[in-house]
């Protein structure tokens, strides 16, 4: 072979070895330190700072994050899942349903994350062995996993009185720290090793950012798009046992719009709508971004319509200035 | 003698201090088909797009119909009447044939609004004009390749064009469909439209043009009447000015007797139609061939791209199903494909994980290692002189030639037995294709076996120790390297004769 070990001009190693600074994977970070920091001036008197009301955000925003996580590999392999909300939603009363029938935690499990294992799956072969794109199968998933969970009850709530459930499953504390925390570490640190440390999260990249060099280099595209729409909808359900567990109930309402917010949280934290660039931590400060502009809106006495509008301008600022970096 | 509807007077360009063109002369009758001729780099191309407008011309004048015409943008091109017809067409499938061609200037009504009728009725007289058998109302994406060409060539015409130029035509046409398209170009002529065809065919050039220019390094060489030229002479003035000179070099390994790839009777839906072949162990087999004649198709099905409906493959002695692109590297076999931006890399993403993309279970137990990963790319880059600031730099910044070798690393890496490589330095500069063809010999040496598809004579005669020439999807004819005296016999074989 040609072998020029160290004409100087190959890759030298130290100094010139480190990664150029990627603008678009580090504007969600100094958004939200910068809302961070507007909010402690702002609303300082008003408790925003306190240890309380972080723990607060944390709590109300773990399931946008843990739904994330996924949703950070689906849109990195350049497909989109809408149905996930609904997901949500309709594993929230099949493992309620699975507790009131007496199955008990582990039929919970079963039941909840098995709905949205079974979901995905349909979701990942009508990709990827139908080839019909992802947004239409999911909004037609959207619809049918949505109707279902009206249909199974008849739109009635399903209770849980099972304390342990709600204990791990959303409601609980550890020390004082919420256990919603620790799902979204586990979720983030799992999600954020899966993308950056695996050969799967690798070729995820790979099939997002150019399908067809993908194949060409004997990544086996369709299952690893079936992998991450099944991931998805594993999520999905996760998150409908953790609405469940925070509500003591399950109900059909859970997880409405969840999709919006949770694509929302995914390209603010910098991964690109378009696949190839993923980044779980970015998606998981996305989601604490958005859940504290709520928060501090809300302490600031804005109404409703009021912070929708707000909201929608930072979530367009931070996007817009990201581009425009890396434009540069 | 009448005025020449176009005459380009003294050319010159440069890029970046290289002259691509020196002092061209070309001239274009009314009413003509023009042959433009000359090998990868002969400056056709840059010709062409100074008179579309894509490019402005550092000296020299361009006339049309007798007056000067300054030409700075494609709608300057446009306003004088000349318009390019381009390999990848732009017409939008989804619309009917009258709305494509009167796309972004339809008639409106008094009101404003699109006149549909009125859109309908002038295609219709422009398509009666041209005798084409198509309906404005048919959607473009059921009509047939031909006849998108077709609509391509009403729609420039329909924008009073007088002069068009044809890059290639006939390349993704079938027989049937290039005849129609002759035809269609006669009846063009004899409206007084004139034409500049670019192509490489010269079964063709002599059936319908009535000059040929010939270019090469950047300079006119000749214009002549079809009949004062015949295939021996444009082949001897092409190929005498090559741009790229690489020598046949003995190498140290020699091809082995034992077969490693044998090919019988492989059909595709694509293009490949009986392809009958065998590659011995450490052999270079060049395929050589017009572009559409089978030879990238051959590598896509031998690649588990494109399924194999007939044939069968056989790899050092034993029968093999290739049915994805894994089962291909299972078997050894890799793959340079035609077109490294889109098949070869992802291109925002770092050379690393290029070159680790086909080989990353190797680095990975269970999490990828990325020390040993990092190892690897940087080795790879040493190996290959890949010019990079790091093996972090995403791949889109670098120039092709680098981009070129990082395809080659990511293979290389894996380690296979049989490289395919598929138009190997298209497009790159001189000193990256001299770096790539030493490449392609020192793997031979190595004990690799090589398929090398080129359209580059020097480069096939360079390095093949074997030559087979692929024509309508099968391989026709077949040449041992020391057999042939020179790029002109290989021209010939090439062009079906």
């Amino acid at each position: 072979m040609l072998s020029k070990a160290s004409s100087g001009n190959g890759v030298t190693g130290g100094a010139s070895a480190v990664r150029p600074f990627n603008w678009r994977q580090y504007i969600v970070y100094i958004a939200f330190v910068g809302v961070l920091i507007y909010f402690s001036a702002t609303l300082s008197d008003d408790g925003f700072l306190s240890t309380n009301n972080m723990l607060n955000i944390i709590r109300q925003t773990a399931i946008i994050s843990i739904m994330g996580v996924a949703m950070t590999f689906v849109i990195s392999a350049a497909e989109i899942d809408l149905s996930v909300g609904s997901i949500a939603a309709l594993s929230s009363l099949t493992s309620a349903m699975a507790l009131e029938s007496g199955f008990g935690i582990l039929g919970a499990i079963v039941a909840g994350i098995g709905t949205g294992l079974i979901i995905g799956l349909i979701n990942g072969l009508l990709v990827t062995k139908v080839l019909i794109p992802s947004f239409l199968v999911t909004l037609g998933m959207m619809g049918i996993a949505k109707g279902l969970a009206m249909w199974i009850t008849g739109t009635a709530p399903v209770p849980i009185i099972d304390k342990t459930y709600v204990f791990i499953f959303g409601s609980g504390e550890i020390g004082s720290i919420p256990v919603m925390f620790f799902w979204t570490l586990t979720a983030a640190v799992v999600g954020h090793i899966v993308l950056k440390k695996t050969a799967f999260g690798r070729r995820t990249l790979a099939t997002g950012g150019n399908q067809s060099a993908a194949r060409f280099s004997g990544v086996n595209v369709s299952r690893t798009k079936l992998y991450v729409m099944l991931g998805s909808g594993m999520m999905a359900g996760l998150a409908g046992m953790l609405y469940a567990g925070r509500m003591h109930s399950g109900r059909y309402t859970f997880g409405e719009g969840d999709e919006l917010s949770v694509i929302a949280a995914v390209i603010l934290g910098g991964t690109s709508l378009f696949g190839g660039v993923g980044t779980v931590i970015g998606t998981v400060i996305g989601a604490l971004m958005i859940g504290t502009i709520n928060n501090g809106l809300i302490i600031m006495g804005l109404d409703v319509s009021q912070q929708m509008i707000v909201k929608g301008l930072i979530i367009i600022l931070a996007v817009a200035f990201g581009r425009k970096a890396i434009n540069k | 003698m009448e005025t020449p509807i176009l005459e380009m007077r003294d050319i010159s360009k440069s890029f970046n201090g290289i002259k691509v063109l020196d002092n061209v002369g070309f001239e274009l009758r009314k009413g003509e088909v023009h042959a433009l001729m000359g090998g990868n780099g002969a400056g056709k191309s840059t010709l062409m797009k100074i008179l579309t407008g894509v490019y402005s011309l550092d000296s020299g004048k361009i006339v049309i119909d007798g007056a000067e015409a300054q030409i700075r943008a494609p709608k300057d091109a446009e306003k004088h009447g000349v318009s390019m017809i381009f390999q990848e067409f732009s017409l939008v499938p989804s619309l009917t044939v009258a709305q494509n061609i009167f796309l972004e200037r339809e008639p409106r009504t008094k009101l404003g609004m699109i006149d549909d009728k009125a859109c309908v009725r002038r295609t219709r007289q422009l398509l009666e004009e041209l005798d084409v058998d198509i309906k404005p109302d048919d959607l473009v994406a059921d009509l047939g390749v031909g006849y998108w060409q077709m609509t391509e060539i009403a729609k420039a015409l329909s924008k009073e064009t007088k002069l068009l130029i044809m890059d290639e035509p006939s390349s993704s046409l079938t027989k049937r469909e290039t005849e129609i398209l002759f035809d269609f170009i006669g009846r063009l002529k004899r409206k007084g439209i004139s034409i500049i065809y670019i192509s490489h065919r010269m079964e063709e050039i002599f059936q319908i043009c009535d000059r040929i220019t010939i270019m090469g390094d950047g300079k006119h060489i000749v214009t002549a009447a079809v009949n004062e030229l015949d295939m021996d002479s444009v082949i001897r003035h092409i190929a005498g000015k090559n741009l790229d000179k690489f020598e046949w070099k003995e190498r140290n390994g020699i091809a082995k007797e034992d077969v490693i790839l044998e090919v019988r009777g492989l059909q595709t839906n694509n293009r490949v139609n009986g392809v009958d072949f065998e590659l011995h162990q450490g052999e270079i087999l060049g395929i050589a061939g017009l572009m559409g004649s089978g030879r990238t198709e051959t590598m896509r099905a031998l690649f588990g791209i494109d399924p194999i409906i007939e044939g069968e493959v056989h790899i050092r002695g034993r029968q093999a199903s290739i049915r994805s692109p894994q089962d291909a590297i299972g078997y050894g076999l890799a793959l340079v494909p035609e077109d490294r931006r889109v098949q070869g890399l992802v291109l925002e993403h770092e050379v690393r994980d290029n070159i680790l993309l086909p080989s990353i279970s190797k680095v990975t137990s269970v999490l990828v290692n990325d020390k040993k990963g990092d190892r690897v790319a940087e080795e790879w880059v040493a190996k290959l002189n890949i010019k990079t600031d790091s093996i972090y730099k995403e791949s889109r910044l670098l120039s092709g030639g680098n981009q070129q070798k990082i395809v080659f690393a990511k293979w290389l890496a894996n380690n296979p037995d049989i490289i395919m490589l598929d138009e190997p330095t298209i497009g790159i500069d001189i000193r990256a294709k001299t770096e790539i063809i030493e490449m392609v010999r020192s793997l031979a040496d190595e004990g690799k076996s090589i398929l090398l598809v080129s359209s580059e004579m020097t480069e096939l005669l360079a390095v093949s120790d074997r030559i087979l020439v692929f024509h309508d999807g099968k391989a026709v004819k077949q040449f041992m390297r020391k057999d042939i005296s020179s790029e002109e016999e290989l021209q010939h074989a090439i062009q079906g004769f």
